[in-house]
């Protein structure tokens, strides 16, 4: 029932995940964070199996640092989501894989040009201007493929975002109530309404 | 040929050899000095001359084990490097277990736990370095602790290893105040240096660490700036003390 959201813009990505946290039919709270910052400018949402998702993401995001620390550089998102992928398909060949699935946004600090990978638990994983997760893709990538335009504006890109929140409340059975939406560019990440 | 006996065994007085060779190793190493002021730390380390055709950029003295915490050491460069990336691993890792950053006393534990295993393990000599390890933690307070080969650690005000340590340690004692402002502690880091290394502030690197837990270094036109101010100060302590001449005390002039 886990939604994520993912388009990139002019000079920015535009990335949304909602805040339920739910099991099996209780909802135990509506202010859930799927967003892992990587480093100042690249973001990772993960949605999937109860712990494994959270696990994961914090993984990628001490590893991320580490490589920081220890080169001076921080990653730039393609090697990042690169890294990623290497990780989730040596779990996939492990005894416990991860089942998750991700949106990685990033931007690169310089030129401030958008990237945004989808990768899913089989380790595929793909650049695309658009994306989504979860269920929400059955319903939300029509309403993209008809809406998205390259350089898009920060309004016209939350407007398309709220056209993808009204298709989920009219056709999704899912209740979801609430959604985080996260802005990267070349300031850095920032929560925007 | 065995390759898992202990190499580091008793002396039939009780000394570890293969440690104090180790520090003898440590002594050989260019000079890093700490200190420790009202809410800033100082680090300051002897630059060895760069070669002609070498890459000043590649040689780094001062490393970040963290955002918050920052260790320079004297001795075998290799040696640091895979003690530092011990280290640094074990900084992710505890964030990732703990979802804390360490503290500074936790990875001069951890960096003193490493040096300490290799003095007591199969097939392996002690790591040939005493480390210098800044930081603050979520409390602010600025913190200084040195570690040694054999795996000894503990804070300090001030410290000094590496080559002439014992000469910038007696200089630290004697001239060190306790809540030295930023620029006095900075001051007294590139004056003690001064006393040891020869070829002046060209050579001398100096990083620094405030409240906000971030490590700025200072640039070397700022060193050259403060040491001369330093040479200046020299100078007109030598000029008084030879217009007070002949003061009863005996006390001779600072020597250039």
């Amino acid at each position: 029932m886990e939604v994520l959201i993912g388009i990139t813009g002019k000079d920015f990505v535009l990335l949304t995940a909602d805040t339920t946290s739910a099991r099996s039919i209780v909802i135990m709270k509506q202010e859930e964070d799927k967003t892992r910052e990587l480093n100042k400018h690249n973001l990772l949402l993960t949605i999937g199996e109860a712990g494994d998702a959270v696990q994961f993401a914090e993984y990628i995001q001490r590893n991320i640092k580490l490589y920081e620390i220890r080169n001076g550089v921080p990653l730039s998102t393609k090697a990042v989501a690169a890294y990623t992928r290497r990780e989730m398909a040596d779990s996939l060949r492990s005894r416990n894989a991860y089942q998750v699935n991700i949106l990685i946004g990033g931007v690169d600090p310089k030129t401030g040009t958008p990237e945004l990978y989808w990768s899913d638990y089989l380790a595929a994983s793909q650049k695309m201007p658009f994306a989504t997760q979860g269920y929400a893709s059955y319903f939300v990538m029509s309403t993209m493929d008809r809406y998205w335009r390259p350089d898009l504006s920060l309004a016209e890109a939350r407007a398309l975002l709220q056209k993808c929140f009204d298709e989920l409340k009219k056709r999704f059975i899912g209740n979801l109530p609430s959604f985080l939406i996260k802005v990267v560019d070349k300031e850095g990440i920032r929560t925007i309404d | 040929m065995s390759y898992d006996r202990a190499l580091t065994v008793f002396s039939p007085d009780g000394h570890l050899f293969q440690v104090e060779y180790a520090l003898e190793a440590v002594k050989r190493g260019t000079c890093a000095v700490g200190v420790r002021g009202k809410d800033v730390v100082v680090l300051g380390v002897e630059k060895k001359t760069v070669l002609k055709l070498q890459d000043p950029r590649t040689v780094r003295k001062v490393s970040m084990l963290d955002d918050h915490v920052c260790l320079a050491f004297a001795g075998l460069y290799a040696d640091a490097r895979v003690l530092i990336n011990k280290a640094r691993i074990e900084c992710q890792s505890h964030r990732l277990t703990v979802e804390d950053p360490v503290t500074v006393e936790y990875i001069t534990q951890y960096i003193a736990g490493v040096q300490q295993r290799y003095t007591q393990s199969g097939g392996v000599r002690p790591f040939g370095i005493s480390t210098l390890i800044i930081g603050f933690d979520v409390d602010r307070v600025p913190k200084l602790y040195q570690t040694e080969p054999s795996g000894i650690f503990s804070a300090w005000k001030a410290a000094a290893i590496g080559k002439s340590s014992k000469t910038v340690r007696e200089f630290l004692e004697k001239n060190y105040k306790e809540e030295m402002s930023k620029e006095e502690a900075i001051k007294l880091t590139i004056k003690s240096l001064l006393e040891v290394v020869q070829t002046g502030a060209k050579n001398i690197e100096v990083a620094y660490m405030d409240e906000d837990a971030v490590l700025k270094q200072l640039d070397s036109d700022e060193v050259e700036r403060i040491s001369k101010e330093i040479e200046k100060e020299k100078e007109a302590e030598a000029e008084k003390n030879k217009k007070a001449g002949g003061s009863t005390s005996g006390v001779a002039p600072m020597q250039e």
